[in-house]
């Protein structure tokens, strides 16, 4: 056995996993490795992603006149349900948690693997008979959903499309966020290494911890709803439509009471990844780390409380309004702890702006205007009339895809060379950064103007003068359509001639940058004694990564 | 000695206290997918507050108590089926569970005859004679139908896993120093147990 | 580490205690089916929750032997508790001032 570990001390996982008795495929998809899953989930989600993205470039051709363009109304319908149940289900949601957390959570807490690895692989099948329901549903007869990602009722009772196998999709979407997250908050309790208490965890571990959380309360809300409207069309059990007595409104505090917090669950694991990307690059310690720490707790256990704040207009009571409307605003306090304490990190840090940095400094731009937006929102007077516009269409992108899609791909930049063991062109890199960041704004800004100016959200047809705005979103589209080409075109090229990637490319401390790249099958030679604090970069010496 | 390596079992180390942790996490969610019924409950009932209790009226509270001491032995013979592989005796332990899959039919046996009756008596979802019955009555009977064909459901899926760790007591997979899977089967039936607690006096005890 | 699992999964509770909480179980089903004859106006849903709140923290307590593991699962299961209370205290604030 001795002998053994030797041998296989500078091999990485890619060739250890794969063995006579597992090799090829079968040692991927049938792998319980929990780095094998996080790449099997990328390669999945990246997939979902694209078709997600193709999807939003349909609908903006659509939109770049009025009238009917390039498919009809009905279509349009689908289009942006498909769109919506794609980038949240199946990219935005499992995204960060599944994929870097599922690679990084082990080797950040300097664990072998997570608790129960075999409900690992299995949570990844889950997403992909999930994923493979909600293709189905488009081509069996009655055509894709179109009730828009929300299912509210009573149209989703009514409408003939494939409604309840896009429902049960979601459902088994959700069993395998919800393995997901139990498994990561096992782990957290049950396998940090020794020394790692944890107040030394990094911070990306806090987020996902509390990720974790909510991914295990609130998912089961929205499992029992869903499953109450298929029951609902299948047997005719009333329960929400109101024809039979039942309250649609009773169904959307179910929804939300599940997809507020779901909100979290993208953008927590983001805010996780940034905490790690800032200290690294600024070679200091996390200004507040507890506050910080805790603030994610902090926005897991407020995110539940708001949810009826999306249904100001839904005839909620006014008493339930405004207390809504008053938790909502709390929100934004452990938010703003974070923001303000990385801007705190960096100053008179030793900032070394690299590739995955410029993405964080795009992130804080834009989820910064997302949130403030959201504040706009939150506000009972201002969102009776923002309600159901481009204005929600645009505070939402900003937050989702501004926030958590750009840390997506930080996290994509900042942990490739740990990942594949390969570096890549950072000139191209930086050149996507800037890129992204103008066709960003170009593709959503407009749509704050256009929901101001009262366009109504979820139509496929407008009145003619809104069009230039719409022109210079669908411009933005194509824009975006290049830029993100150009990324993955950059990552792909760098996996198949990149140099080869050192341990710690960035000069980071914590504890995946102390194994080799790509790590070994157990992460570690041995397992590592934590003795300090998560950040300490005066463990760095020399001036290899230009410390003095 | 590489294939020897790199099979994970190789090196796992046992942990019933995270075996445990997980378990509980699990029976959370389920705790709150029931959550979310009874959430529809509590408003319909605010809302109809007559027609809940004039269709409850309808139930069978003895049935209703048989069953739910059945359901509470069932928890007993599951738990001394535990305690019996601690204490080494693999025999009682057997008997105890299947004590409990025994009881787990009988309940089933009663909830079938349970809806076989309101079904004669022409009331399940859908039908004439209830879909001509007031809302609150609609609502009652499709949450009434709902909860416990759920719950019965999660009887069903108790039972199969009891099924397992049987066979698994049988070839000592589970003995008295290695038994956090029964631990853990014997926590999904509890609950299951707790749930119908809670689903008695909601819909039998309000007359 | 190691060590210490066993020794907590090891706590082994006395046939006669689940008999007596068994005992108890059905003793407040009877009770609880009892007071359903009696007509208490608006306590009677209330009367009916509290006992099944006791029934249920007994099953809790001594068959999912919560009593005797570590102090964690006890803070786990106040997290749920919590959450299902907001959930319906919040989901009421809009219902009873409808």
């Amino acid at each position: 056995m001795a002998n053994g570990t030797a041998v296989l001390a500078d091999k990485s996982f890619y060739e250890e996993g794969t063995t006579k008795a597992k090799s090829g495929i079968a040692a991927w998809i049938f792998s319980t490795d929990h780095k094998r899953i996080g790449l099997l989930y990328l390669f999945a989600i990246v997939t979902f992603f694209i078709v997600g993205v193709i999807i939003a470039e349909l609908i903006r051709l659509e939109l770049i006149a009025p009238g009917e363009t390039i498919v009809d109304a009905e279509t349009y319908n689908r289009l942006f349900t498909l769109h919506g149940v794609i980038m949240i289900f199946l990219f935005i949601i499992p995204g960060i948690p599944a994929i870097f957390g599922n690679f990084f959570l082990p080797i950040q807490i300097g664990a072998k693997d997570v608790a129960f690895p075999r409900l690992n692989l299995l949570s990844w099948w889950l997403y992909m008979t999930g994923a493979a329901l909600a293709l189905t549903s488009l081509f069996l007869p009655g055509g894709p959903a179109d009730t828009g990602w929300t299912f509210y009722i009573p149209y989703s009772v009514r409408t003939g499309t494939n409604v309840t196998i896009a429902l049960f999709a979601a459902f088994i979407l959700g069993f395998s966020s919800i393995l997901t997250g139990l498994n990561f908050v096992t782990t957290v309790h049950r396998l940090r290494a020794p020394g790692m208490t944890w107040f030394k965890m990094p911070l990306n571990i806090w987020a996902l911890y509390a990720t974790a959380w909510i991914q295990v309360i609130a998912t089961p809300i929205i499992g029992i709803t869903l499953l109450l409207i298929i029951v609902e069309r299948t047997f005719g059990v009333g329960i929400f439509d109101p024809t039979l007595g039942g309250d649609p409104v009773l169904y959307q505090h179910l929804f939300w009471i599940y997809s507020h917090p779901a909100v979290y669950v993208m953008i927590l694991p983001a805010m996780g990844v940034v905490s790690e990307i800032i200290a690294t690059f600024s070679r200091r310690t996390v200004f507040g780390y507890k506050m910080v720490a805790f603030s994610s707790l902090t926005i897991a256990f407020v995110g539940y409380l708001v949810w009826a704040h999306h249904m100001f207009t839904s005839g909620l009571s006014e008493t339930a309004a405004v207390l809504f409307s008053l938790l909502t605003f709390v929100v934004a306090i452990p938010s703003a702890i974070k923001v303000f304490n990385w801007i705190a990190t960096m100053y008179k840090g030793s900032i070394d702006p690299r590739t995955p940095f410029k993405w964080v400094m795009v992130f804080i731009f834009l989820f910064s205007i997302g949130g403030l937006t959201g504040l706009v929102l939150g506000s009972l007077a201002t969102d009776v009339h923002l309600h159901d516009t481009y204005f929600v269409v645009a505070h939402f992108h900003f937050v989702m895809f501004g926030g958590a899609g750009t840390i997506f791909i930080a996290a994509m930049h900042y942990w490739f060379p740990k990942m594949f063991g390969r570096m890549y062109n950072e000139k191209i890199a930086d050149l996507g950064v800037y890129m992204f960041l103008v066709s960003f704004l170009t593709l959503y800004f407009p749509m704050f103007l256009l929901g101001y100016n009262g366009q109504p959200r979820r139509y496929f047809d407008y009145l003619p003068q809104f069009q230039t705005l719409h022109v210079i979103s669908t411009i933005g589209a194509w824009m975006m359509l290049i830029t993100l080409t150009l990324i993955i075109w950059n990552l792909i090229n760098a996996l198949r001639k990149g140099e080869k990637a050192p341990a710690n490319p960035w000069g980071g401390v914590t504890l995946e940058w102390q194994t080799s790249s790509p790590p070994p099958l157990e992460n570690f030679e041995e397992i590592p004694e934590i003795t300090g604090e998560a950040y300490d970069f005066s463990k760095l010496k020399g001036t290899e990564y230009g410390l003095k | 000695m590489v294939s020897n390596n790199s099979s994970h079992t190789t090196h796992r180390h046992r942990d019933d206290v995270g075996a445990k942790l997980g378990m509980w996490l699990f029976l959370f969610t389920e705790l709150l997918l029931f959550g979310g019924m009874f959430l529809a409950y509590a408003v319909y009932r605010m809302k109809y507050p007559q027609q809940f209790h004039l269709s409850a009226m309808e139930m069978n509270t003895t049935i209703g108590t048989i069953n739910t001491i059945i359901l509470l032995t069932s928890s007993l013979t599951m738990v001394l089926s535990i305690a019996a592989i601690q204490k080494k005796n693999k025999f009682l332990s057997i008997i105890f569970l299947v004590s409990t899959l025994i009881l787990g039919v009988l309940f089933l046996i009663n909830k079938y005859f349970e809806w076989g009756h309101e079904i004669s008596k022409g009331i399940y979802p859908g039908s004439e004679v209830l879909l001509s019955k007031d809302n609150g009555e609609i609502l009652y009977f499709g949450l009434y139908y709902a909860m416990t064909g759920l719950h019965g459901l999660h009887v069903i899926i108790g039972m199969i896993v009891l099924l397992f760790m049987l066979v698994f007591i049988i070839n000592d997979n589970i003995k008295w120093d290695d038994y956090v899977k029964l631990e853990n089967s014997g926590l999904y039936w509890h609950l299951v147990d707790i749930i119908w607690i809670f689903l008695f006096p909601l819909f039998y005890l309000i007359q | 580490m190691e060590e210490h699992n066993k020794e907590s999964s090891h706590h082994i509770i006395d046939y006669g205690t689940y008999v007596f909480v068994w005992l108890l179980l059905v003793g407040l089903t009877s009770l609880t089916v009892t007071i359903a004859g009696i007509n208490l106006g608006d306590y009677t849903l209330v009367v009916a929750m509290f006992i099944a709140l006791i029934k249920a923290s007994l099953v809790i307590a001594i068959f999912m032997h919560i009593k005797v593991e570590e102090p964690i699962f006890k803070v786990f299961i106040a997290i749920i508790l919590i959450t299902l209370l907001v959930i319906f205290i919040l989901t009421f604030a809009d219902y009873s001032f409808r």
